[in-house]
């Protein structure tokens, strides 16, 4: 048959831009408590269903309902706010240094802290995390020392990075959180390997790794998936889709045509949608998967969908690009204002509670910061040594690292 | 001691390391079950089992970056890539994830893992199974580039490289895996068994990276080479009637200068040989350390006699080869200058 009608390239375009009005109002959303919930040893096929619906337990009211409840106790609860709070307060004063000259660059995970705070709390201490640069708060909800990730921010003398690293790409063994790679992507399936590693040793422990929308076209992405399918390795393959990759749409990365969850169904890999913003649909889907994996069940694709209500770094400017408030509007709301509102509803919270905490949690991050101040900001000093700039390239230096080191006269 | 094609003497490597430490692992596409297009891991799984000698799927950056998390987790990975020339969608997992992992966590994560990949020409396999990117890798802070010209050398180098703490690029030139072919294409090839260097100890050895040998000492002219060029660098010589020092780098990155230094110091010249294009290559590197190092001492130009800067063209193979002839006329021109 021949062609009549001439092609047209389609070049995806987000239906808004600066100057339009936010606008959701077609975005299908799924009534919280309506999903439902497999078996977490049901056969992969049996949560197909769910990469195209929207995994959610906090209802408008604030009630946590449906089968996905993770019916965490008050104290639990109490701890995902307390972190998720101090996570924002963190980001809040990083930004700032970076607004005075004390450091770089930096990246806030603001709307997002639901995503990290409630993974980190639904896996045990000792599974190994392979982050993005937005997932500050596992080590947050880990407990990690703020000095600790002020210093690498600061690149300063205690930095145990030494300064190599760009801001924010934090490395901790002990908290269980893997360097962070600015080449995008990489960490997915290498998250494959230790999990592989893990099994192959008989240990206990899984792995968990994270990637963005934007990124999940990067060809890593792929191989995670295939490799995580084939060897059935202990690993929860986790998308943040915060629908914006710095300038890019979701569309870019192909989410006009189908939901990133629906990228398990051609492995084969149970995949579950998830309200990123609801912080106990986010951890009743991290258990479900995490206790797939411990089972030797394999790998559980999950997306969990939310907004990125900040800019993508300090070196961005999000109203240049998108409709200027659509994180205010985001129908999905606030995680740290649900959650709020989920233990007031419970009784167990209060506003003056909140206000009190947001204001002890501020004076917390003041006095880090305070701390790692003192060791140094990039702008001015005190850093390591920059004759350890040859330090770890190999585990011995060889002889020309040293004939360098020699030239650069330190 | 035992007589081993090169074949032998690497699956003889990896079979001695599988045996000593639980936490070596051999993976790559056709390398389980089948032993690998090459045989290089034949018998290994039906030895060691499939959970530590295993096929993957053809994702050649998926192998790199499992490896790479196998490595953060503790464990020692052995990968094949099946040639050198699919390497290339790994050099992410490897140029910015394994060479870069140890500098960018402080020491906290390493990635110890051994890339095993046949690469060289002579074999007829067109552009797509002929390449030498060892230069690519030599450029890389924090890769190691090891290319072994012998059995006995491939065997201790591999072990040495698998208990290496760092990644290493392992290069093996597979022109030589059956004999080591000197260049003249036109006559038989002499097997392993006939070159002393195929007598290989059973048990555990090893050589120290970053260090060459002198293959053949002389006093006229040192050649500079490193995997097939070795043989080919060996008959050159003896085509040319030139007295010339064979020196076989075995290791490329961490270069063992001070051999090339006091070599070229006694003879005054020196031709480098490399299979790889020419633009760029690690002749390049070589011929600029050794005028910085040698300058005083040097009565020619450094020569460097390397395959062409085209793709490795399937039916003029002979003509893009550096063969004795190219080599022989170059060591003639050191001579003359």
């Amino acid at each position: 048959m021949k062609n009549e009608m001439p092609l047209e390239l389609h070049i995806p375009e987000p239906k808004l831009r600066p100057g339009d009005a936010p606008d959701f109002s077609d975005m299908p959303l799924s009534v919280a408590g309506a999903a439902p919930r497999p078996d977490t040893h049901a056969n992969a096929r049996d949560t197909h269903h769910l990469v195209y619906d929207l995994i959610r337990v906090l209802d408008p009211d604030g009630q946590a309902v449906g089968p996905w409840n993770p019916k965490l106790d008050p104290e639990t609860l109490k701890r995902g706010l307390r972190y998720m709070l101090l996570t924002r307060a963190y980001d809040d004063r990083m930004q700032r240094a970076q607004r005075t000259g004390k450091t770089s660059f930096y990246m806030t995970c603001t709307g997002e802290e639901a995503v990290a705070v409630a993974q980190a709390m639904a896996l045990d201490r000792g599974d190994m995390c392979f982050p993005t640069y937005r997932q500050q708060g596992l080590l947050i909800a880990r407990d990690w020392s703020l000095v600790d990730m002020m210093c690498q921010i600061y690149s300063n003398s205690r930095d145990r990075l030494k300064g190599r690293q760009l801001p924010v790409m934090y490395s901790s063994k002990e908290a269980g959180f893997f360097s962070i790679s600015g080449n995008l992507g990489t960490q997915f399936p290498q998250a494959v390997g230790w999990a592989m590693a893990s099994a192959y040793k008989g240990d206990t422990r899984i792995a968990a790794a994270w990637i963005g929308d934007g990124s999940t076209s990067e060809g890593d992405f792929h191989h995670a998936l295939t490799f995580g399918a084939v060897y059935r390795a202990p690993v929860l393959l986790n998308i943040v889709n915060n629908q914006w990759a710095i300038s890019s749409f979701q569309g870019f990365a192909g989410g006009e045509l189908t939901t990133f969850a629906a990228r398990a169904v051609g492995f084969g890999l149970p995949g579950l949608r998830v309200d990123g913003n609801d912080f106990l649909a986010v951890y009743a889907a991290t258990q479900w998967a995490a206790e797939r994996a411990r089972a030797n069940l394999g790998p559980t694709v999950i997306e969990l969908f939310t907004y990125r209500a900040a800019a993508h770094s300090t070196s961005d400017d999000p109203d240049r690009y998108r409709p200027a408030g659509e994180g205010k509007c985001w129908p999905l709301g606030d995680p740290v204002e649900r959650l709020k509102q989920h233990l007031v509803t419970l009784g167990i919270w209060s506003d003056a509670e909140h206000a009190a905490l947001i204001e002890e949690l501020a004076e917390v991050v003041r006095v880090a910061g305070k701390e790692a101040e003192s060791y140094g900001t990039l702008g001015t000093g005190p850093t390591v040594s920059a004759s350890t700039m040859f330090d770890d390239v190999f585990k011995e230096m060889p002889w020309h690292l040293r004939q360098q080191r020699q030239q650069m006269g330190i | 001691m035992v007589a081993m094609n090169m074949i032998q003497a690497l699956r003889s490597a990896m079979d001695v390391m599988l045996e000593r430490d639980p936490d070596v692992l051999v993976f790559g596409e056709d390398v389980g079950f089948f032993g690998g297009v090459f045989r290089c891991t034949e018998g290994l799984q039906a030895k060691y089992g499939k959970r530590r000698v295993f096929d993957t799927p053809i994702a050649e950056a998926g192998i790199l970056a499992t490896a790479v998390g196998m490595g953060a987790y503790g464990l020692r990975p052995v990968v094949e890539i099946q040639f050198a020339d699919y390497i290339y969608p790994a050099t992410d997992q490897l140029i910015s994830e394994a060479a870069r992992l140890r500098y960018r966590s402080g020491g906290e994560f390493t990635a110890p893992l051994t890339v095993r990949s046949p690469y060289g020409g002579g074999i007829f396999g067109g552009q797509t199974h002929s390449q030498s990117p060892e230069a690519i890798f030599t450029h890389v802070a924090g890769l190691k580039t090891v290319i072994p010209s012998t059995p006995y050398d491939a065997k201790g180098l591999l072990i040495a490289a698998i208990e290496d703490d760092d990644p290493v690029i392992f290069f093996e030139p597979k022109r030589i895996y059956n004999g080591p072919f000197d260049g003249h294409h036109d006559r038989p090839v002499t097997p392993w068994a006939k070159h002393p260097a195929s007598e290989v100890p059973e048990g555990y050895y090893r050589i120290e990276l970053g260090k060459a040998q002198i293959v053949r000492p002389g006093e006229a002219v040192t050649v500079v080479a490193y995997g097939t060029m070795v043989h080919v660098a060996l008959a050159s010589a003896e085509l040319a009637g030139v007295d010339a020092e064979v020196i076989d780098l075995r290791t490329l990155n961490p270069l063992d200068i001070e051999t090339i230094v006091a070599s070229v110091k006694k003879t005054g010249r020196c031709v480098i040989v490399h299979e790889a294009t020419r633009t760029g290559g690690y002749g390049g590197e070589l011929s600029a350390l050794v005028q910085e190092h040698c300058f005083h001492h040097l009565e020619a130009p450094v020569a460097r006699v390397t395959g062409w800067d085209t793709p490795y063209p399937h039916a003029f193979e002979w003509e893009y080869f550096p063969g004795p002839k190219r080599v022989a006329e170059a060591l003639r021109q050191a001579m003359e200058a």
